[in-house]
């Protein structure tokens, strides 16, 4: 058992502005602890997670992986880059915050370089407008504002993730039945090559979640 | 915290600026020293992604000059220490970094470096 990551620190004034993990972060945490040895055996030297949010994720993988791996994470939230800096200090993994949109700065260097990358967007779906607004406040409703059938945002990440993964490289995504599902995997097969599998899937109230898992067909 | 670590591999992502925009520029920083956990495997596993000039200059410009001006072929227990030091303990808490291509300034405030664009400099 890999422990759930101590959150004492965070109050419920940090959750005003920053997601607070719920099914479905407790539904990635499931699915990383679930492939801990997949994971173990690609000796990761960067990982990445897009919206860490409160740092529960990151620092979990952390605890997977050990000190020998490096942690980026970014978030289009500033309160969300605290909160996930002191979930790292927290609980012993050093994450290395940066407050940007999905991984921009990072495209130029980390080409074909990072080994795990994490994404639990917002997926929830929503008027166009509304997600836009979302993104442009940078504070919670950005967190599932996720526009058309609640893929505004994340099919932008989609579209660039293959340039930074890792030849054996795994990136886990938080989808929700509503997103289409067998339509994301047949489009990221189809246009880039990548590979995709549902870990884990579970019914949290009205939302039926997934764990999808890709990587490049070799 | 933006430690040099981080630094080697951030760029300037404005719409348009794709060469010579990296490394970006600290001004004005504050720096922060905090003990990290040694370990070897990890920088032998890091130095391959490593741009060696980069990380020498801003080492210069955040005031520590440990690192050779060459990557050592013999990578023994002094060097991996000051790569340690440089590239994990150092940690610049305010400031900026700024593209050397289009000038775009990035500033740093409590740790976090705010890399967010306006619309339409977004790529
Ligand atoms: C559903 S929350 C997940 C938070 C955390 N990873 C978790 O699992 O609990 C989505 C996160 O993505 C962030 N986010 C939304 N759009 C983003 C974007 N374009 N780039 C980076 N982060 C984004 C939000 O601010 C929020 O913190
Ligand atoms: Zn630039």
């Amino acid at each position: 058992m890999i422990p759930t990551p101590n959150l004492s620190h965070l109050t419920s004034a940090d959750y005003d502005s920053v997601y607070e993990p719920a099914e479905d972060t407790y539904l990635l945490l499931d699915a990383l602890e679930q492939d801990a040895e997949h994971l173990r055996e690609l000796h990761a030297t960067v990982c990445l997670e897009v919206g860490s949010g409160s740092g529960c994720v990151s620092s979990f993988l952390g605890s997977i992986l050990g000190s020998t791996a490096l942690y980026l994470c970014t978030d289009i939230n500033p309160h969300a880059c605290i909160c996930s800096f002191r979930t790292g200090l927290q609980n012993k993994t050093f994450l290395d915050v940066v407050n940007t949109t999905f991984a921009g700065p990072f495209h130029h260097r980390l080409k074909n370089a990072i080994d795990v990358i994490l994404f639990n967007p917002p997926y929830v779906p929503t008027d166009r407008e509304e997600a836009l607004n979302a993104q442009s406040k940078r504070y919670v409703e950005g967190s599932w504002a996720g526009g058309k059938d609640g893929m505004d945002i994340t099919d932008r990440f989609l579209d660039v993730v293959k340039e930074l993964l890792s030849p054996r490289g795994l990136f886990y995504l938080v989808a929700l039945k509503q997103n289409d599902i067998p339509n994301i995997q047949r489009r990221m097969q189809d246009k880039f090559g990548l590979s995709s599998q549902t870990v884990l899937h579970r019914r949290a109230g009205s939302e039926h979640l997934f764990i999808l898992r890709f990587q490049r067909t070799s | 915290m933006v430690r040099l670590i981080t630094h080697n591999l951030l760029a300037c992502h404005v719409k348009g600026c794709t060469s010579n925009n990296f490394p970006l520029e600290f001004k004005d920083v504050q720096v922060e020293l905090r003990d990290a956990e040694f370990n070897s495997d990890f920088l032998r596993g890091f130095i391959p992604k490593i741009e060696w000039k980069a990380l020498v200059d801003a080492a210069r410009q955040v005031g520590n000059t440990s690192l050779p001006l060459e990557l050592p072929e013999m990578l023994d227990d002094d060097f991996l220490k000051s790569l340690h030091h440089v590239l994990l303990e150092i940690h610049v808490e305010e400031g900026s970094m700024t593209c050397p291509n289009c000038h775009h300034v990035y500033p740093i405030s409590n740790g976090i470096p705010n890399m967010l664009l306006a619309e339409h400099e977004i790529g």
